[in-house]
């Protein structure tokens, strides 16, 4: 308020207008640019040029799908059973070690899949050194002699994946088991059962959908799968994606496949979203009490560590190690190439991407809190599919829309001002940046949505009557108290981000490296010691969000298990 | 107005410290559902106006509207002879000079005490903001718990606060939303006295929302009764009590025994007599309304005491009237008669009321 003007004058100013405000317009325009590159994809997929439908049944289409399907059976059954398994050893039975594991049983999110990929064929193919020790244990000089499984196949693949996505699964049905609470299993045992019965007939029923949601997010991150897949010669359909639009140079036909992707996403969303619903009547009591763990004999405790002590081994430890000493030993090596630049790219972008993220994430959410919308309601949903859609094409959907602009911007410029502007978005970071907010724009919506949610809409009235605007209510009230959710989406699209493959490849500016892509080149020319520091790196990093969860995790026990 | 705090300089437009408020047949719906129909009220400077009826009937909705918090959508709300909303426009709630004290009370957890209460205080320096912020502690006697956090305080010292931030900028109305009712009952009167009178010093009109009967006629200057979004009375304490415009307001304010009847020549028969039925048309539906409290023991119609119980100042009796399908309670002073005695009654024609059939 100032003084000069006269009462009247300043009065009219003040008043709010009835048309949407500046936070309600920002966010639709955000969700609005999120949920292009998914509707690009569509439009493309139904519109190409030529009509590669035939020709993609007739050649590889087919068997991608089913290339894709086994490659999602075997990691959903894969992920099942080591994920729930161990869940339910560290839960309900008690083992010396069992703390210990169940909090490194998350380590393997850590290591992205392509990394241990590259790290087990080093091992496992025929010039590694589990198959030399054999060769020179037994005498054979040929790979004729012996027979040793072939990590580059599908079945390889699987593993791959099994290993480093079942901590998913693990950490829902841990979750659940621990929710569900002891009576429903102390009452299965009054009615007969014993515990293996009370297991499958009670608990396992129980957890079914919290299980089903942790299987659908580790088939998400399979579809999503680049480096795995190509490095091991799988074809699925993340790879036809690549193979179609950048060796056979067929932007239509890769759309084309990239819809089918999408169907199996939308399969996956919806089996997630009917699981998650059913989760609700599926949970027991508020009240968190936690009956007497299981003493296991020690014959049964050795079984129960070996059991939960392999997955985090093989997962983790070595791949882990190996990379360490990798890295030791080529340290030189590596460190003198271009390392301190990928990494500065690495960390750049990542830091860039998750502070957008955030962002746009906040934007969305708090002007739904301000003016709840129906249109930008489904919107924001729209934009949160990102997270699902696999890299490749949300790569797909970016690059179609950013050359249309360039060339638009491009032609107008010459046309006008007779210049050229040149690539604008095409080949530059902010492509690659807007990939990543696509993607990762769920991450930072959410952790602002479920937020705010615990801000009491009474705090916003306070505010506002006591003479803060709603941009400054947000800054003095909302932030303050979301800031540890905020923090938290930071670290994760960060970390995400780090790791980020399929669509960091194909957009990025040329000769443009992070560690991920550098990782990727030296796999693919089988020079891994030499970015066993970069993947190093990226490891450790990935650390840091487990390391959290687990506090997180950890501090809800604590606030159940209390009082 | 004599205040001892610390003033800070006066906000550059100074419209005047208490602002009338006043609604202007303002109707509000949510969807179907009509929340305020047609209200038209006004609350002047320095007074105290309760808004009560049950829940859903609107009040809070009313109390939303005056704050901004709620757009206006038909209608006019003037604060201080200045239109705030108009259906087409509204000023932003942080424009309007007001003070709210909500339900939860809304203290802000991440910011201590003496933050809270300084949060609206503008145009000044830090160390001043404090100061005033501190000296309104001070009244509402919370200056020992300035720098604590709102989770450690119980509930009566969350509400002084909230009190004394609301009242910290000086607002030029105050509105409040059932303050009290969270409240254990012990602590209610207490922080009930206190709230009014600091309410009466700032000299701010006060908008005050309850369901409660007995807190309103304890609070009020006047009360407004509302009932579905529709005004049903506005008036003292004293009107709204002996003077009830109709069946609705009589209850609200005390149990009451009914009776249907019928107007012949300007009077209802009742068993207790004739009672003067004013500008009813004969032949139409009426309705006979005595408080619990308005049978007076004595002389009058014999009837039997069907069950009583001593409830301490009052006993409560159960009355078999003759010709009365139901028993009527009255309210007795004294020990609780026992059973089957006979008594005899009659209505007290200040808390005995005749009121038109409602069509509902």
């Amino acid at each position: 308020m100032t003084t000069a003007e006269p009462l009247a004058a300043a009065s009219v100013s003040r008043f709010r207008l009835r048309r949407p405000g500046v936070w309600t317009l920002a966010a639709f325009a955000g969700a609005l640019a999120v949920a292009l590159p998914i509707g690009t994809a569509l439009w493309l997929a139904f519109t190409a040029n030529e009509n590669v439908w035939p020709h993609l049944m007739a050649t590889v289409l087919p068997g991608y799908i089913v290339t894709t399907l086994i490659l999602l059976a075997g990691v959903a059954v894969g992920t099942i059973v080591i994920g729930v398994g161990t869940a339910w050893l560290v839960t309900m039975c008690a083992f010396p070690g069992r703390a210990l594991l169940g909090w490194a049983l998350m380590l393997p999110l850590a290591a992205p899949t392509y990394v241990v990929a590259y790290l087990y064929t080093g091992l496992l193919d025929y010039a590694g050194p589990v198959q030399r020790t054999i060769r020179s244990l037994f005498g054979f000089a040929t790979m004729r002699e012996y027979w040793f499984p072939d990590i580059r196949s599908v079945e390889g693949a699987i593993a791959m994946m099994a290993l480093t996505l079942y901590p998913y699964v693990y950490l829902l049905a841990r979750a659940a088991f621990i929710e569900q609470g002891p009576s429903a299993m102390e009452a299965s045992r009054t009615l007969g059962c014993n515990p293996w019965q009370s297991f499958r007939r009670v608990a396992l029923p129980m957890a079914r959908p919290a299980i089903a949601v942790g299987a659908a997010l580790a088939m998400m991150e399979t579809l999503n799968d680049f480096g795995t897949v190509d490095y091991f010669a799988v074809r699925t359909l993340t790879a036809g994606v690549y193979n179609v639009w950048l060796k056979m140079q067929n932007v239509g036909g890769a759309a084309q496949i990239a819809l089918v992707m999408l169907a199996f996403v939308i399969t996956l969303l919806l089996l997630e979203h009917a699981a998650r619903r059913r989760q609700r009547y599926h949970q027991g009591g508020g009240r968190y009490l936690r009956g007497p763990r299981f003493v296991l004999p020690p014959g049964r405790a050795a079984l129960a560590i070996l059991a939960c002590a392999l997955p985090v081994l093989l997962g983790f430890v070595v791949p882990a190690g190996v990379l360490l000493a990798m890295a030791v030993e080529n340290f030189s090596a590596a460190f003198n190439a271009r390392f301190p630049e990928f990494a500065w790219n690495s960390l750049r972008l990542a830091v860039v991407a998750a502070v957008i993220c955030l962002i746009m994430g906040t934007l969305v959410a708090y002007a739904q809190r301000l003016r709840p919308s129906r249109a930008l309601h489904h919107l924001s949903r729209v934009a949160s599919l990102g997270y699902a859609i696999p890299g490749a094409v949300i790569a797909l959907g970016v690059l179609i829309p950013a050359g249309a602009l360039d060339n638009g911007v491009d032609g107008l410029a010459r046309a006008h001002l007779g210049t050229s502007t040149g690539l604008i978005l095409s080949g530059t970071l902010a492509a690659v940046l807007f990939a990543y907010l696509v993607r990762f724009f769920a991450l930072g919506f959410g952790a602002m949505e479920s937020g705010l949610a615990r801000v009491k809409p009474s705090m916003d009235m306070a505010a506002r009557t006591l003479g803060r605007g709603p941009t400054a209510t947000f800054f003095t009230v909302h932030l303050p108290i979301v800031k540890g959710s905020a923090l938290t989406a930071l670290l994760i699209v960060f970390v995400d981000v780090m790791k980020e493959l399929p669509a960091t490849l194909v957009l990025r500016p040329f000769n443009f490296e992070t560690l991920a892509t550098q990782v990727y080149q030296h796999a693919a020319t089988e020079q891994l010691e030499l970015s066993a520091l970069g993947a190093l790196t990226i490891v450790a990093v990935g650390l840091i969000p487990v390391v959290v969860l687990n506090r997180t995790i950890v501090r809800q026990r604590e606030g159940a298990d209390g009082s | 107005m004599d205040r001892e705090l610390p003033v800070s300089p006066p906000p550059a437009v100074v419209i005047q410290y208490g602002m009338d408020i006043v609604f202007d047949r303002v109707t509000h719906r949510y969807g179907d559902t009509i929340a305020v129909d047609d209200l038209s009220l006004t609350a002047a400077a320095g007074e105290i106006v309760c808004l009560v009826g049950p829940s859903g009937c609107g009040k809070s909705t009313t109390l939303r509207l005056a704050a901004g918090l709620e757009r206006l959508q038909q209608g006019t709300i003037r604060l201080g002879g200045e239109v705030v909303a108009d259906g087409t426009r509204d000023l932003p709630p942080e424009k309007r000079r007001l003070g709210f004290v909500f339900q939860d009370f809304a203290l802000f957890p991440h910011l201590s005490v003496v933050q809270n209460v300084a949060f609206g205080l503008k145009d000044t320096l830090a160390a001043e903001r404090a100061a005033i912020a501190r000296a309104m502690l001070a009244r509402v006697r919370m200056d020992r718990h300035a720098d604590a956090y709102p989770h450690s305080l119980s509930g009566g010292e969350q509400q002084r606060v909230a009190l004394a931030r609301a009242l910290a900028p000086r607002p030029g109305l105050m509105l409040l939303d059932e303050p009290f009712s969270g409240l254990d009952t012990r602590l209610r009167d207490t922080v009930r006295d206190e709230t009014l009178a600091l309410l009466r010093q700032s000299g701010a009109p006060a908008l005050l929302v309850t369901h409660d009967a007995v807190e309103a006629m304890r609070m009020a200057d006047r009360i407004v009764v509302l009932r579905a979004g529709v005004l049903q009375q506005a008036g003292t304490p004293d009107d709204i009590y002996h003077r009830p415009a109709n069946a609705f307001v009589a209850a609200f304010f005390g149990p009451v025994n009914r009776l249907a009847v019928r107007v012949a020549g300007g009077r209802v028969d009742t068993p207790f007599g004739a009672m003067a039925a004013p500008g009813l048309a004969d032949g139409s539906a009426a309705e006979v309304v005595v408080r619990f409290e308005g049978l007076q023991a004595g002389q009058g119609t014999a009837v039997t005491v069907a069950a009583s119980r001593l409830l301490g100042a009052v006993s409560e009796v159960e009355l078999a009237v003759p010709g009365l399908a139901a028993p009527w309670i009255a309210h007795l002073p004294g020990p609780a008669p026992r059973a089957s005695a006979s008594l005899s009654v009659t209505p007290d024609p200040r808390q005995s009321f005749v009121f038109p059939a409602e069509n509902s």
